[in-house]
């Protein structure tokens, strides 16, 4: 088999800080034509270096300092610029992650992907037109005839990302590197992408690099898979080999920390700290420090690869001949590490929410009139008790995060109920909610934007503390003098409860990664003890290891604490690891709502059983979603007539046209809105 | 000799802003994190060779605040001292004879004959015309001719070699300072200093001080004999009147400025943050205040300040205090209608900053408005208040530079770089050109202005957490960028 993209010894640096960073590190692999090899790792890895690097993309800073990249037999790393500029877009094509980011704002669709015919198949202005609207149909873009000559903020995600690849695609290129194609998308829209890159690549015979960190994509998709760490490839193995028996502990240890079902009642394995620094020079095995079954040798000697089947290699002292017999079989002791059995306690209503909506006004014209309202949330009703966690699932547009803004008052509700310990927060005055803002806080999605980069932890702690503080001393300044902690104490607690030594309330925001920053941002929920606490996405921006820790960190807590839990999301496996209750939203109301296990056991909805199946799973065999969307998220600016989701529902009925179903009662505690089943007769 | 002192309008302002920066410093250096982020501002070397150049201005303009009226000679009839109507400041004693050695008209730099022929007559008593002889200027010499560059170049070598003196001490002191600090041998500071691994970069102040100090040695060497740099049409050493133009531009430049950024702090904040109706009143008022040309604007309002004053002329004691109140109104004027740009700039900056999940974080919190606004909206807007005022500082010495075209900037018995381009450009179409005045005025403003500019820019990083790291990587890259290259170059040969 002779390979059509063959990498050697690839190392790329980044002149950043205060050392070179080796951000690629002796990579090498080949990829067969036709072939789907995927490239899994962490952020920070040189994953996307690794793909720049063969676009020779990189940025000012880096350089290819050693290797070869063979194309075909050509050596990339010996063209010209200008020969380099015949192999782009002709022999590689590239997809990028944002496809907001990806496509010119004020090009037409047309005009982009003319560029690139233009500059690779010389076609003249009718053929190309002809051949534009081909590769457009060919990505599955309705009348495409029509909109392509539209500009790309009047097409979606989805269709802005089918349209980046149809870019890719206009030069026919024989490998298509695909960088997180998918992250930003919706899962409904990435089942609706991966069909369509599967499709693609069974009629063009195209090879695809495709780098990801998801490994239910990776299982979707590839054929072949190679784990990327620290700059360096640790396990290659085929799709089935890597799936059914992951070699490297890495791999082992990334599979233990997805969340899902099975591990409700455990602690999620963590893969402690973080990636290394790639400035360093490495002496032994660059995951020595986080691994659990590291032997003596690990930290002075580099690993070299061994093969433990076919064309299973990984980069472990483990598999060395002579030291088979210190290889345990994964799944260490540490997984079987169970959660404190939780404080018993009588669970009380503590969050009520009836009716609630949330309308933004539309106003135009001179005169600002109102002419019509996002209903970005639209009669949405549920409780809470206390130490219970209801999820909000649901894609990217559906209102969720109105919702939880809307209970923190951060949004005032257009009209609807919402009651806290029966104390109703809608038509509270200013001051009565200052004094109750205390038990309910909120931790946001974007660890980055979530703290003020102005000031210190100490002070971003101290500030929710001192707001809390002065409403409360008005009303119990005796209670004031006995004893209380000084606030340093309570700061330092504060960062040991969610995992951070206490020397780090001096530094600011940005000496900390990703995963501190969002204990930062749990550790300033927690300071005003909070009895709920509304997650929004609180793991979404964060790698797999990172994400289990918050995990784990979050249900301690509500073990610990007794915390209530609105924890909004999109990530399925998250939901099924954490919640009690999961209610499905769809363009601003709930269409499902039930027990954990009711609903994703037995999801009634044909949305719901569209959003679960569309979930990429992590198995053996190779699945394939069986129940693929059509169409996007319409805008709830102007929501269909009747069941809002029946233009994109397959068992649509004449009734859904009509009028939006009532709630049909499944069993006590697990309601759906859809025509299919028998309905309540009063509302 | 007795004096009066006298504190004029803006001379107070400048006290209070001294002090307001004074009681700064001091909480800075209490607070170990805040002293931690300026520090880095020593850290930069082009940063601290601007701040030797702005020091050597700011001291020109303090002297010259400090104002007295002298006493004269003799005294009322009960024995009290009678004050000169003339006020001075301490800049103009130190300079006295550059101050007092008013030519005729026009000469050149260092010239000991004026710059037009005239007749006159000679001892004798015939008529001649030709270029006469400088009262002051090289009046010391007996053949200007043959004596005066040998002249200048051994006044002017003297000079420089005081300089020298003064810098080589100052060098050996800091030195020593610095030995003392860090308890270390004398010999191994200066090797450091000379080596440029010292925190502070020494070397970078030095080599500025060395360039200033001799320059400064060779024209306070020159300057009672000569015009260094010429004379203007009525006789005036523009050296002198370069320097008197320091501090109006210092006070154009910072009073403005701090007059006009309460306005736009305040309103551009608020219209941000609070959106609504309160948007809509900022936003219509800019607007409008906008759409109304600030020249006309300046002018009506400068119009009737001088009607006032020329209506009143019993509350004003002096020339001075006269033309100081109207600097004053000029300043209060220009911040009046120049607070727009930066206004419209915080509130877009808020308007995004408002989105941001630490605002609603501390509104989750119930912090109240004004907490939110000064602790986490107005330490994120700092670095664009701060590029905007410096841009506005050197726009603002411009802007009188034009307003004392027209004729409505400040006192015309007031010396400025705007009165001084002003006069020189009328001489540039003249044969021969006068160029002198205005390269003085373009030289001393240009030095100025790069200089709060590049200090500016110093003090925007140090003090911006997210910019410190972009910064240490773009110096990294640039040092490391030959051994790039040469590895690059590895790349190519077969492997």
């Amino acid at each position: 088999m002779s390979a059509l993209l063959e990498i050697e010894q690839l190392k790329t640096v980044l002149y950043t800080g205060d050392a070179p960073v080796r951000a690629v590190d002796g990579v090498s692999l080949a990829i067969a034509p036709g072939e789907t090899f995927a490239l899994l790792g962490e952020s920070g890895c040189g994953k996307s270096m690794t793909a720049l690097s063969i676009m020779r993309l990189l940025p000012d800073a880096g350089e290819i300092v050693a290797g070869t990249i063979r194309i075909g037999g050509i050596d990339l790393l010996r063209l010209p610029e200008t020969g380099m500029r015949t192999i782009r877009g002709k022999r590689i094509g590239m997809i990028f992650q944002e496809p907001m980011l990806s496509l010119n704002p004020v090009m037409t669709i047309a005009e982009q992907i003319e560029e690139v015919l233009k500059r690779h198949l010389h076609l003249s202005k009718t053929a190309a037109q002809q051949r534009i609207r081909e590769l457009l149909e060919h990505v599955g873009i309705p009348d495409a005839a029509h909109r392509m000559h539209e500009y790309p903020f009047q097409f979606s995600g989805g269709m802005k990302q089918r349209a980046m690849i149809a870019m890719a695609l206009a030069g026919e290129p024989e490998l298509l590197i695909a960088d997180e194609p998918t992250t930003a998308l919706d899962v409904t829209i990435q089942a609706q992408v991966l069909e369509l890159m599967r499709q693609i690549q069974k009629r063009n015979h195209m090879a695809i690099l495709l780098i990801t960190h998801d490994l239910g994509v990776v299982a979707e998709m590839a054929q072949r898979v190679a784990v990327m760490y620290a700059g360096e490839i640790v396990e290659m193995a085929s799709r089935d080999d890597f799936f059914n028996r992951p070699a490297h502990p890495y791999s082992q240890q990334l599979f233990a920390s997805l969340p899902n079902k099975q591990k409700r009642d455990r602690a999620l394995a963590v893969i402690q700290g973080n990636v290394p620094s790639l400035a360093q020079q490495f002496t032994g095995c660059r995951f020595a420090d986080r691994c659990n079954q590291a032997l003596p040798h690990c930290r002075d000697t580099i690993p070299q690869w061994h093969t433990t089947g076919d064309n299973h290699q990984v980069r472990c002292h483990l598999f060395a001949p002579e030291s088979a017999n210190h290889r345990q079989t994964p799944r260490t002791s540490q997984l079987s590490e169970t959660l404190p059995a939780s404080r018993v306690a009588e669970p009380a209503m503590l969050l009520q929410v009836n009716e609630l909506a949330v309308h933004f006004p539309i106003r135009t014209g001179l005169l600002k009139r109102v002419t019509g309202h996002v209903k970005a949330v639209d009669g949405v009703s549920f409780n809470i008790s206390t130490g219970k966690t209801l999820a909000l699932v649901g894609e990217s547009g559906c209102g969720k995060t109105t919702i939880g803004k809307s209970i923190l008052q951060l949004i005032r509700p257009t009209h609807g109920s919402v009651r806290f310990r029966n104390q109703e927060l809608i038509t509270i005055q200013r001051g009565q909610l200052r004094q109750l803002r205390s038990q309910f806080q909120i931790i946001f999605q974007d660890p980055y934007a979530s703290l003020n980069p102005r000031m210190r932890i100490f002070e971003i702690l101290e500030e929710g503390m001192n707001a809390l503080h002065d409403s409360r001393s008005r009303n119990l300044s005796a209670h004031h003098q006995d004893g209380e902690l000084s606030k340093t104490q309570q700061i330092d607690m504060l960062l040991q409860r969610v995992g951070l030594p206490a020397e780090v309330k001096w530094r600011f925001p940005h000496e900390f990664s990703g995963g501190q920053r969002q204990r930062i941002a749990i550790a300033r929920a927690l300071a005003v003890n909070p009895e709920l606490l509304v997650c929004d996405e609180p793991t979404s921006a964060l790698d797999v290891s990172v994400q289990a820790q918050i995990l784990n960190l979050l249900k301690s807590l509500q073990k610990n604490l007794g915390l209530a839990f609105l924890f909004i999301t999109h990530n399925i496996a998250v939901v099924e690891y954490l919640a009690d209750e999961v209610a499905v939203m769809y363009l601003g109301r709930i269409v499902e709502h039930g027990h954990i296990d009711e609903v994703m056991n037995n999801p009634k909805h044909p949305y719901t059983q569209a959003l679960l199946s569309s979930v990429p799973k992590i198995t053996a065999e190779p699945v394939h979603a069986g129940m693929i969307l059509k169409g996007d998220l319409p805008s709830p600016a102007a929501p269909p007539t009747g069941c809002h989701f029946h233009p994109r529902c397959p068992k649509a009925m004449p009734v859904c046209r009509e009028k939006y179903p009532l709630a049909s009662i499944i069993s006590n505690t697990h309601t759906t809105h859809c025509h299919l089943y028998p309905q309540e007769q009063h509302s | 000799m007795p004096v009066s002192p006298i504190i004029l309008w803006t001379d107070a302002l400048i006290y209070l802003f001294v002090i307001a920066v004074l009681l700064l410093i001091g909480h800075v250096r209490r607070h170990e994190h805040l002293l931690a982020s300026w520090r880095r501002v020593g850290h930069s070397a082009s940063g601290m060779s601007a701040l030797t150049l702005l020091l050597f201005f700011l001291t020109t303009g303090l002297l010259d605040t400090v104002h007295f009226r002298p006493a004269l000679d003799h005294t009322t009839e009960d024995g009290r001292p009678i004050y000169s109507v003339e006020v001075l400041s301490v800049l103009d004693i130190l300079v006295t004879p550059i101050r007092i050695q008013v030519e005729k008209t026009y000469s050149a730099p260092l010239a000991a004959h004026l710059y037009a022929k005239e007749t006159f007559e000679l001892p004798d008593g015939t008529p001649v015309r030709d270029f006469a002889r400088l009262q002051y200027g090289g009046a010391h010499l007996q053949d200007p001719a043959a004596e005066r560059i040998p002249d200048i170049v051994s006044r002017g070598g003297t000079g420089i070699l005081y300089g020298l003196l003064i810098w080589c001490s100052l060098a050996a002191g800091l030195t020593g300072w610095l030995s003392h600090r860090h308890r270390q041998s004398y010999r191994n500071t200066l090797i450091d200093i000379r080596r440029r691994t010292t925190e502070m970069p020494w070397y970078a102040v030095l080599l500025t001080l060395l360039t200033l100090l001799p320059l400064i040695g060779a024209v306070a060497m020159l300057a009672p004999h000569y015009h260094v740099l010429g004379t203007d049409k009525v006789g005036q050493d523009i050296l002198y009147q370069s320097l008197k133009s320091i501090r109006v531009a210092l006070v154009i430049g910072t009073l403005t400025s701090f007059i006009m950024l309460p306005f736009a702090l305040l309103l551009g904040i608020m219209a941000g943050y609070f959106r609504g109706w309160v948007d809509d009143v900022i936003q219509y008022l800019y607007t409008t205040l906008n759409s109304i040309p600030s020249v006309l604007l300046i002018a009506a309002a400068v119009m009737m300040m001088q009607v006032y004053i020329e209506t009143h002329p019993d509350i004003f004691e002096t020339v001075a205090s006269r033309a100081d109140l109207r600097l004053l109104f000029l300043c209060i004027i220009l911040g009046i209608t120049s607070w727009t740009g930066l206004c419209r700039l915080l509130r877009g900056e808020t308007m995004k900053l408002r989105e941001l999940e630490y605002i609603q974080a501390a509104h989750a919190f119930g912090v109240s408005h004004w907490r939110i606004i000064t602790r986490h909206i107005l330490p994120n807007v700092m670095h664009i208040v701060l590029i905007a005022t410096v841009m506005d500082f050197s726009g603002l010495v411009l802007a009188e530079a034009v307003l004392s075209y027209v004729g409505v900037g400040v006192d015309p018995s007031m010396i400025s770089f705007g009165t001084m381009i002003n006069a020189a450009r009328l001489e540039m179409a003249r044969e021969p050109m006068v160029w002198w005045a205005l390269l003085a005025a373009f030289g001393f403003m240009f030095t100025l202005v790069l200089s709060a500019n590049l200090f500016a820019d110093a003090v925007q990083n140090a003090l911006d957490p997210r910019n410190r790291t972009h910064k240490q990587r773009t110096r990294t890259f640039s040092r490391t960028k030959t051994t790039a290259a040469a590895s690059g170059d590895k790349t190519s040969q077969p492997s």
